[in-house]
């Protein structure tokens, strides 16, 4: 199905199963233990024995030598594998650095082995007897240090490196308000809780590999080209996903050296990444250092706006687009964004959860706070005042829905926004200083092809399979309302099956694209199996109602099984799209209001409240898109925080790399959290009229809080996270 | 190798192990209970949680020899999809979870926070340790600490809890 026209009346608008707060359908699964994560297929394959990797020492060299035998004479052990002994290996198109490192190292903890014995405790036991001689080379590993060196890296289609609009130099000099303040944001991890993990079990030159996975067309070619195979040749199944932020999107270490190990052992294996080798081996969100410039007239207009972002990466890594928000966020005649990227031998940079923007909105909305105060404006005034409902770069161009200002019109009415002091470190409560702090959320729509597969068998019941993925999103239950509701059946009459190469490709889980399109697959593949029950039930009619069960047309009605009743119905389509995104900009808005308390004597912050007012589009089930809401604002409570991957500039690593050196936030982090989603539907972003919003509720909450620190004590931290020492010693007399 | 043997989830389990086998990978990789999850292998998420005896552990933490004619409830000990233990329902009702992943240890965590909170034992935030912990918004938060959810759920687990604990009280 193509859609290249505004979505008009249709079977979803009918709004009897879409749109309603309904409990995950793959709940009860979860929530007993008895849904089955990748490592967790213990009976099929059939005993697999164990994989364990070995991480490189070094950030950059070689190895010089390895010494495996020690580690072969140990007991269990069944193989070995290396680069030496592995055969040739390609590189996947989503990867950077190569997965299994050697001789050459790019970066530490770079995989260079995989053993594999009969237990975990034996494989555990024989990679430590694993010898590796390196000599290692000169790395860089500090992005300020390379800031200066920084090149303008390629551009790719619309995403140039370099904007401009106007004339921004002349126009910022001549402002008479005027903003030029630098920014930095640290490297962080995804941190997701199930480890990467896979089993891998050949037959033949087959290969199957129970993974956990975001992306599963894109990793099955990777995992093809990388070994080698025909594409035809592997089977992914990712059922379930235990988070992945990004972090899953691509091919990664535990998928290739399970396949590797089980064609070396000759029998199936799995191998679970070892936590304390993620942070490191893995991609990471990379740090970034902004400069923002704002120039406004008195009036509180921006004349002038520009956005500079320098970030690092391995050679062939991409930049952090953390720019792409200015762009299109605030009005102003004259503008300007530009990317550097400086080469580092840290390990790779890649996406997490909402890249660009969460990084970009983290500076920009600090930024927006300072220049309202320095022209005398509340937040939310100023942010109104340079609202714009075109593309400020191209202003023929509308965007389909921009309800920001209504956004944080109507936050700030329910946070009481109005009992904020403007002037910062006036509100006590005890030892307690209090703050408020407001931000715009923003994050772009993105439109990908997305297909389904829906059957229909005589007992009436609809089974939908596509190899979306559900990482926690909660794509089985809004892919099941779906069906029901352009079925016409009860959710308890769907089945869902997802995450399976062997289904219709769809556009996968990542930049806040699965809902919406996903969704729209499976109502393309909908409307082909109603045009089948009609045909098959000799319905001619062109109004034909599916409700209740039933197919009815006039005053004839069939239960809509008996049109299997002779044979399994099927249909399959892909929702794929024309222009309209073109035409019209689509994104997604919202505003986030947090109130904290600073202690005055230690600076200890602890958050109070916080509320997230979301534009999104049609909100298809409002209990699984505030789960969404609420852990992207926890995320950005960390962002604010304490998330930070501490670099060895010496060594070239991630000094704190396991859950207890890299502090997420924990139950006692996090109050209550209220959410709002504004009536909305997008007749331009698909047929269900929805669009993202598990990375909107990220964008901007940890500027908000910066925010807020600032309305508490004064004190203005440009520098993330937001720690104690940043804070101590320039607290206000107790 | 030694045989220990304890029960799980009411049934008498006897097992020849490597030494070295945590009560974590006994219960997963021996026992096929993998509910039970493995986050870090190293006691610092909480995945792994499971109820001994009546109290929460974090089974990665400690060898499975060592319990010897032990109890152990795990996740799937405590109901199953269609007969939920109320906290596994109230998880589902308040949405307390979106990946999954650390949601049985939470749930196991919880069910042994309030019996810990029934039996006077006291956390870092209770006021007056002379009186009985009352079962506030904060102490539960408190409690709970040990078990990181990633995805975020944890207002939404707050209010699972405090369903449940309202209920029995
Ligand atoms: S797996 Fe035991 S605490 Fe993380
Ligand atoms: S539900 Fe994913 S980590 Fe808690």
């Amino acid at each position: 199905m193509k859609f290249d026209t505004p979505a008009t009346t249709n079977p979803i608008d009918q709004l009897k199963v879409i749109g309603h707060a309904t409990s995950r359908i793959d709940g009860p699964l979860k929530t007993t233990g008895r849904a089955t994560y990748a490592y967790e297929w213990h009976d099929r394959p059939a005993s697999p024995a164990y994989g364990y990797i070995v991480g490189a020492a070094i950030a950059k060299g070689r190895i010089a030598s390895m010494d495996l035998s020690r580690a072969r004479s140990a007991p269990g052990i069944i193989a070995i594998v290396t680069a030496e002994n592995a055969g040739k290996l390609g590189k996947g198109n989503y990867n950077t650095a190569k997965l299994l490192g050697g001789p050459d190292i790019d970066h530490y903890h770079q995989a260079v082995a995989v053993v594999v014995a009969e237990t975990f405790e034996q494989a555990r036991a024989a990679a430590q007897l694993v010898k590796v001689d390196y000599a290692a080379a000169k790395g860089s590993f500090d992005l300020s240090a390379g800031r200066d060196g920084a090149a303008k890296p390629p551009g790719r289609g619309d995403d140039q490196p370099d904007t401009t609009v106007g004339d921004f130099p002349g126009a910022f000099a001549s402002s008479p308000v005027q903003l030029d303040a630098t920014y930095t944001t640290p490297d962080q991890a995804h941190a997701m809780m199930e480890p990467h993990a896979s089993m891998a079990a050949w037959e033949g030159d087959k290969l199957t590999l129970w993974t956990s996975n975001q992306m599963i067309a894109w990793t099955t070619g990777d995992v093809a080209k990388t070994l080698g195979l025909p594409k035809e040749n592997v089977r992914l199944i990712s059922p379930f996903i235990g988070g992945g932020f990004g972090g899953k999107l691509f091919l990664r270490a535990d998928a290739v050296l399970a396949a590797l190990g089980a064609r070396a052992a000759n029998r199936p294996v799995k191998v679970a990444m070892q936590r304390p080798l993620m942070f490191n081996n893995t991609t990471h969100r990379p740090a970034t250092i902004q400069r923002i410039r704002i120039g406004a007239g008195r009036d509180g207009k921006i004349t002038a706006i520009g956005h500079e972002s320098w970030s690092g990466n391995l050679p062939e890594g991409r930049p952090e687009t953390a720019v792409q928000q200015t762009r299109l966020l605030y009005a102003g005649e004259n503008r300007m964004t530009a990317l550097r990227l400086a080469m580092l031998d840290l390990p790779e940079g890649n996406a997490m959860r909402a890249p660009g923007e969460a990084p970009g909105m983290m500076a920009l909305e600090i930024a927006m706070d300072e220049m309202a105060e320095r022209l005398g404006l509340d937040p939310i005034e100023f942010r109104a005042r340079n609202d714009t409902q075109v593309d400020p770069e191209h202003p023929n161009r509308p965007f389909s829905q921009r309800q920001l200002v209504e956004c944080m019109r109507i936050g700030a009415e329910r946070f009481g926004w109005n009992k904020r002091n403007a002037e910062p470190g006036k509100q006590r409560d005890g030892r307690w200083l209090i703050g408020m702090g407001v931000a715009a959320a923003f994050r772009n729509n993105l439109l990908m092809k997305s297909g389904a597969r829906v059957r229909l068998d005589r007992g009436g019941t609809v089974t939908v399979e596509t190899d979306m993925t559900d990482i926690g999103t909660g794509s089985y239950t809004i892919i099941a309302q779906t069906a029901a509701e352009m079925m016409g059946v009860p959710l308890e009459k769907v089945v869902v099956r997802l995450g399976d190469s062997s289904f219709p490709v769809s556009a996968g889980s990542g930049g806040q694209f699965g809902a919406n399109n996903s969704t729209s697959g499976v109502y393309a593949a909908c409307v082909k199996l109603r045009e089948a029950v009609a045909q098959k039930l000799g319905f001619n009619s062109a109004e034909i109602a599916f409700t209740d069960g039933q197919v009815t047309a006039g005053n004839r009605s069939v239960p809509l099984g008996q049109a299997a009743s002779d044979g399994e119905l099927a249909a399959e389509d892909s929702i794929e799209y024309g222009d309209l995104a073109k035409t019209h900009q689509q994104s997604t808005f919202g505003a986030h209001f947090v109130e904290l308390g600073v202690d005055v004597a230690t600076a200890e912050i602890r958050v109070r409240r916080m509320l997230a007012v979301c534009a999104a589009g049609r909100i298809l089930n409002p209990t699984t898109a505030r789960s969404q809401v609420i852990g992207a604002m926890t995320m950005g409570v960390g962002a604010a925080l304490m998330e930070e991957l501490a670099v060895d500039k010496r060594s070239g690593f991630f000094v704190n790399h396991d859950l207890a050196g890299y502090e997420v936030p924990v139950h006692a982090d996090i109050p209550h959290q209220d959410t709002i989603f504004l009536d909305e539907t997008d007749p331009m972003s698909s047929p269900m009229k929805a669009k993202g919003i598990g990375e909107l509720g990220l964008c901007g909450v940890a500027a908000a809080l910066a925010n807020a620190v600032y309305n508490a004590t004064g004190i203005r931290v440009r520098e993330y996270p937001i720690t104690l020492d940043k804070l101590l010693h320039r607290m206000p007399d107790a | 190798m030694a045989t220990v043997s304890f029960s799980v989830n009411g049934e008498v389990r006897a097992l020849k192990l490597d030494t070295r086998t945590t009560l974590l990978d006994a219960l997963r990789e021996h026992l096929h209970l993998t509910g039970t999850k493995k986050g870090c292998d190293h006691g610092q998420c909480g995945a792994c949680t499971v109820i001994v005896g009546g109290q929460r552990i974090n089974s990665c933490l400690t060898l499975a020899v060592m319990h010897e004619g032990e109890t152990v409830t795990t996740i799937e000990g405590l109901g199953t999809p269609e007969h939920m233990h109320p906290m596994q329902a109230a998880f589902v009702k308040h949405d307390g979870f979106q990946c999954g992943y650390c949601t049985p240890g939470q749930i196991c965590s919880a069910v042994a926070v309030l019996d810990e909170i029934k039996a006077g034992i006291p956390s870092h935030v209770t006021g007056d340790l002379n009186a009985a912990p009352q079962l506030t918004n904060t102490e539960l938060r408190e409690r709970m600490s040990g078990n990181i959810c990633r995805c975020g759920a944890y207002s939404n687990i707050a209010e699972a809890i405090t369903e449940v604990a309202g209920r029995r009280a």
